[in-house]
């Protein structure tokens, strides 16, 4: 196996174009341990790492840009207020020497359905930067999943950065672990309430092949919230988001748990966050 | 027996100390090392192929194309076994190599050696084994009772049957006011230790081997690899490397015959060093277990009679099986005074992975079950759940279930009372989402969180029961090193963590008067420890080193009664001098020692037990009783099924505090497997497959799990035993696992009959 480590991002391009198969890696807390269990064997591994910018966020057109390196803990210091849901999905990765080492973008590239960054990367609309020697392009968050470990990444193709847009009202984030840390998601949810469109964004991870929108829980919901007067959340408009919620996901049963437990945490864990994310509204 | 020793001594580092142990820093800095760091330049690197099916039968085996692989140095099967292909810690069973069938998923079938890990590893997947897949058999009950079920082993699928009676169960039924039933069970736990199995085999110019390796019992090991490798014992050289944990786990052989094998055939060194996935397959777990009980008592709460029918899935092999079952019977009633007995309690074999030793060795099993039914006993009867197991507590004088007298101290009611004391935890401040179920995965502030409170008490065994005689043996040595009296001790048992390395050198210190204490490598150059297990070593090895401390303050004391003109029993050793009571300080020892060496080796014996009646159970199997009660305080959210155990207090008698530091380590140490084993750890089975062989999918509590513990120690000692000492080990991984299931029963109002509990046990989809 290759090791290739490039100083600059059209190195790492050329690298990847040169050296089909070739795996990038930053933290290695997903590559590593695929390597380690004998499940991937690739010819090369692309070590970003050296790429000093990737580590960076900076703020392009009203959109937080997280570079490709950027852990988590980083996330966490400096994206809080900007960010929160990521932020909080952020917290809740690994231990804290995980958290120093993986990023954010990496949970992209393993495209685990149980990726905790995706869930608050879905409900705030976020974009994926694909760069290659041939050129650059961006894809919507809700388009770069397609199946288990799958993405729309084309071979020769590196993820530069992903674009959020900054908070534009409340946003939660919750995850179902057996453990109260250092766990891997259950099931996992995420919403964003954009105040100014009166618009709702979710994102359901762990309970389906890829991690995906309740759209049917998000017309809804815009539809229904007292956006002018600030009442609380009338309880049938919940309980009723929380069945759209549980109704978008198509859980299986596994080692982490049941099918239907899933479903039903994950009509828990709507209705929950919307209480929060609402209550924040309201007293702002 | 000699005058009791003074511990009010003025020698630091002493007995009832906590000094640092020696290997304390090392382990904090990541510089300690373990059997996995060992090196030799000539090494090569062996590995293990393992059987992919539960059950099958072997029909051809083909090493040709691994053979040929550039790099490797040999492929070893059933057929390259020097001596004995079979081995087993009570009754050699088990393969070294499969034969010509395989009984567990991941079942050693052929070995390599290779100049490279990573080439023996690919080496192995070029071994053909032809596999006919038979049906697993995987029902432990059926394993029992159905005798058309597959038979896994000539004799049978049952490896022990022990009923204990006492009374007549059917009268007493009738004198029972309430009675109480359950059905209750326990999933598979794994000792989680965190060094993987692993050592090193060098090849001797004898033609004998030289053996590192991590285990928990180094000349059980050695009686089994010998004749295996068709060597005498005396070929056989076995030296303790760094152990990362063992809590029973190491108490079966892993890779020793294996590494040994190939070193001898190829001549070279080899290291196996396991990964943390073959490590689920290459240890034996915790037993899982199916429990019916009944208990009928009186309206005041007197338990009149107790039924208990438990069977122990023991899996593919015998390992330690018929001890286990002989602590879920013997103890099957647990700390209570049950007049009338009737205890069926059976190990069997099935082609789920074998099971063995693990901290409470059946023990565990049995508490959850037993206390599961005194709390349901005390519901029926509207009574304090403290208050019903105070009434039929055991207490120096009573019986157990077995017969035997409970003749130390056994103050349960005294403990229930104290526990009962201890303050309760204040609500939860909701400010903190670490506080809450699910913590900083933000499931909820405060939302379905209800608390409940649970309360556990457990009966241990200490050191090995039903007539075993695990005597230690110690070799003491005293010299003068650079101007100053020091002590070596050697012994060859194994320090797996637990802290034995600082006791011994404490003892030495308590009992020579002396400072400067060296504690040699373990290893098979001097006589059995015994196992580290059973919580027995510091009593048992502990007594050793004790005992020849005496022996060689005797000698010495001889030496200067003779020359002082003083009688012996007026000598005394104090801060590295030789005292008179009437003279006072005599000489300092370094002067009086000069060039002489004084060096003793002493063996120690616990008192005799007996074997219990293979039909009524009854006799005096065991060495030593402690007991351990728990409360747990739990926040359940009872829409989502996560919770966070509050709080956990302890009482534990321990008889006599030899290190605080290190007891409350192994007190909290051993309520945290307790508390995993209650709500999140198991190894989950599928048709005899693990569905978990991993650390991200079998998880162990992490310290935001593991509440802060109160603990209340009482020091009532045991005549029988050294300094008055009770093991301490395991008897708190008894109680926490029923104290935390009846704290989340208090919340949710759920039966809750089976451990762990899980989210979905605990939400309305279930």
């Amino acid at each position: 196996m290759e090791f290739l480590r490039p100083a600059t991002w059209r190195e790492a391009l050329e690298a990847q174009a040169n050296h089909p198969g070739a795996v990038p890696i930053a933290g290695g807390t997903d590559v590593m341990v695929e390597l380690n269990f004998g499940r991937n064997r690739p010819p090369a591994l692309v070590d970003l790492t050296a790429v000093d910018e990737l580590a960076e966020w900076s703020t392009v057109d009203g959109e937080i840009r997280i570079g490709a390196t950027m852990s988590y803990t980083k996330i966490i210091a400096e994206l809080a207020e900007e960010l929160p849901g990521l932020a909080m999905a952020a917290r809740t990765v690994g231990s804290p020497q995980i958290r120093n080492r993986g990023t954010a973008v990496g949970n992209l590239g393993a495209a685990s359905p149980a990726g905790d960054s995706h869930p608050p990367l879905l409900a705030t609309g976020a974009t994926v930067e694909a760069d290659s020697v041939r050129g650059s392009r961006d894809i919507r968050i809700e388009e770069f999943y397609l199946g288990v470990k799958r993405k729309a990444l084309e071979p020769d193709e590196l993820i530069r950065a992903i674009r959020v847009p900054a908070k534009r009202g409340p946003q939660q984030f919750s995850k179902i672990g057996t453990r109260n840390a250092m766990v891997i998601a259950v099931c996992s949810f995420g919403i964003a309430l954009n105040t100014l469109d009166r618009t709702v964004g979710t994102g359901i991870g762990s309970a389906a092949p890829t991690p995906r929108h309740a759209g049917d829980a998000e017309e809804f919901l815009a539809g229904n919230l007292p956006w002018d007067d600030r009442d609380p959340v009338p309880d049938g408009v919940a309980r009723r988001f929380g069945e759209l919620v549980a109704d978008a996901a198509v859980p299986i049963d596994d080692v982490r748990g049941p099918a239907r437990y899933r479903t039903h945490a994950l009509s828990v864990m709507a209705r929950r966050t919307l209480g929060w994310a609402w209550e924040e509204y309201r007293c702002a | 027996m000699t005058a009791p020793t003074n511990l009010e001594s003025t020698t630091s580092g002493g007995v009832g100390d906590s000094p640092q142990r020696p290997d304390g820093t090392r382990k904090v800095k990541g510089e300690f090392a373990y059997s996995s760091d060992l090196w030799h330049d000539d090494m090569l690197w062996g590995a293990t192929l393992r059987s992919p099916h539960p059950h099958a039968g072997i029909t051809a085996i083909d090493i040709g194309e691994a053979l040929a692989t550039p790099g490797v140095h040999a492929v070893l099967t059933h057929d390259d076994v020097p001596g004995v292909r079979y081995y087993g810690l009570d009754h050699p069973d088990q393969p070294v190599l499969a034969i010509d069938r395989v009984r567990y998923q991941g079942e050693p079938v052929a070995l390599v050696a290779a100049e490279h890990p990573e080439v023996a590893r690919r080496a192995i997947n070029k071994i053909g084994v032809h596999y006919q897949v038979l049906e697993p058999l995987t029902d432990p009950r059926r394993a029992a009772f159905d005798a058309s079920a597959p038979r896994l082993h000539e004799h049978g699928n049952v490896v022990r049957h022990q009923p204990v009676r006492v009374g007549d169960v059917q009268k007493a039924r009738a004198e029972a006011d309430v009675v109480v039933q359950g059905e209750y069970q326990i999933g598979m736990q794994d000792q989680a230790f965190l060094g993987p199995e692993s050592g090193l085999a060098v090849p001797a110019e004898d033609g004998g081997v030289d053996l590192y390796v991590a285990t928990q019992w180094m000349h059980v090991d050695l009686r089994q690899i010998a004749p295996c490798l068709g060597l005498p014992e005396d070929k056989v050289r076995m030296t303790l490397s760094g152990v990362g944990g063992a809590f029973g786990a190491r108490e079966d052989l892993s890779m020793q015959v294996h590494a040994a094998m190939l070193a001898l055939h190829t001549g070279r060194p080899i290291k196996i060093v396991y990964n943390r996935e073959e490590s689920f397959y290459g240890h034996v777990h915790r037993h899982p277990a199916i429990m019916r009980y009944e208990h009928g008592a009186t309206r005041d709460g007197k338990l009149v009679y107790a039924k208990a029918e438990t069977i122990l899935d023991g899996g593919a092999y015998t390992s330690s099986t018929a001890n286990v079952v002989g602590n879920a019977a013997s103890l099957g009633v647990g700390p209570y005074e049950v007049p009338n007995v009737e205890i069926d309690a059976y190990g069997v074999y099935t082609n789920n992975p074998p099971c063995g030793a693990m901290r409470g060795f059946g023990a565990v099993q049995a508490c959850y079950a037993y206390e599961s039914q005194m709390d349901k006993l005390a519901a029926a009867l509207d009574m304090h759940p403290l208050d019903v197991r105070r009434v039929n507590a055991v207490s120096e004088g009573s019986k157990l279930a077995t017969g035997q007298l409970v003749d130390t101290p056994a103050p349960l009611a005294e403990m229930l009372r104290r526990l009962k004391n201890i303050p309760l935890p204040d609500p939860t401040d909701n400010s903190d989402i670490r506080n809450l179920p699910g913590g900083v995965s933000n499931t909820t502030h405060g939302e379905g969180v209800r608390r409940g409170v649970g309360y556990g008490v457990g009966l241990k065994n200490i050191c090995f029961s039903e007539g075993f005689d695990d005597y230690s043996t110690a070799r003491v040595r005293l010299e003068v090193i650079g101007g100053e009296p020091a002590a070596l001790v050697h012994t060859a048992a194994a320090e797996v963590g637990q802290g034995l390395v600082t006791l011994q050198a404490q003892i030495a210190r308590t009992e020579l008067g002396i400072e400067r204490v060296t504690i040699a490598p373990a290893d098979t150059q001097i006589g059995d420890a015994g196992s580290s297990s059973a919580s027995r070593q510091s009593y048992m090895t502990g007594g050793a080193v004790k005992t020849a401390c005496e022996a060689v303050r005797a000698s010495l004391f001889g030496r200067a009664a003779a020359r002082f003109g003083l009688p012996e029993e007026d000598l005394s050793l104090i801060g590295g001098k030789l005292i008179s009571a009437r003279a006072g300080v005599l000489v300092a020892l370094a002067d009086f020692l000069g060039d002489e060496v004084i060096e003793e080796v002493r063996e120690y014996h616990h008192r005799p037990t007996t074997q219990v009646d293979p039909t009524t159970g009854q006799g005096d199997s065991h060495t030593q009783l402690a007991l351990c009660v728990h409360r747990a305080v739990v926040d359940v959210d009872v829409e989502l099924g996560l919770l966070k155990v509050v709080e956990l207090s302890a009482v534990q008698d321990v008889g006599k505090i030899l290190n605080r530091t290190s007891l409350e380590g192994q007190i909290h140490g051993g309520t945290a497997q307790g508390l995993g084993l209650a709500v999140m750890e198991e190894i989950q089975l599928s048709e005899g497959k693990l569905r978990n062989p991993s650390f991200t999918d079998y998880l162990i509590p992490t310290i935001l799990d593991m509440p802060p513990m109160r603990l209340d120690i009482l020091e009532n000692a045991d005549p029988h035993a050294p300094y008055g000492l009770r093991g301490a080990g395991e008897p708190s991984t008894l109680s926490s696992t029923p104290a935390i299931a009846a704290a989340i029963r208090d919340a949710t109002g759920l039966s809750l009959p089976r451990v762990p509990v899980r989210p979905d046990d605990l939400t309305p989809t279930s």
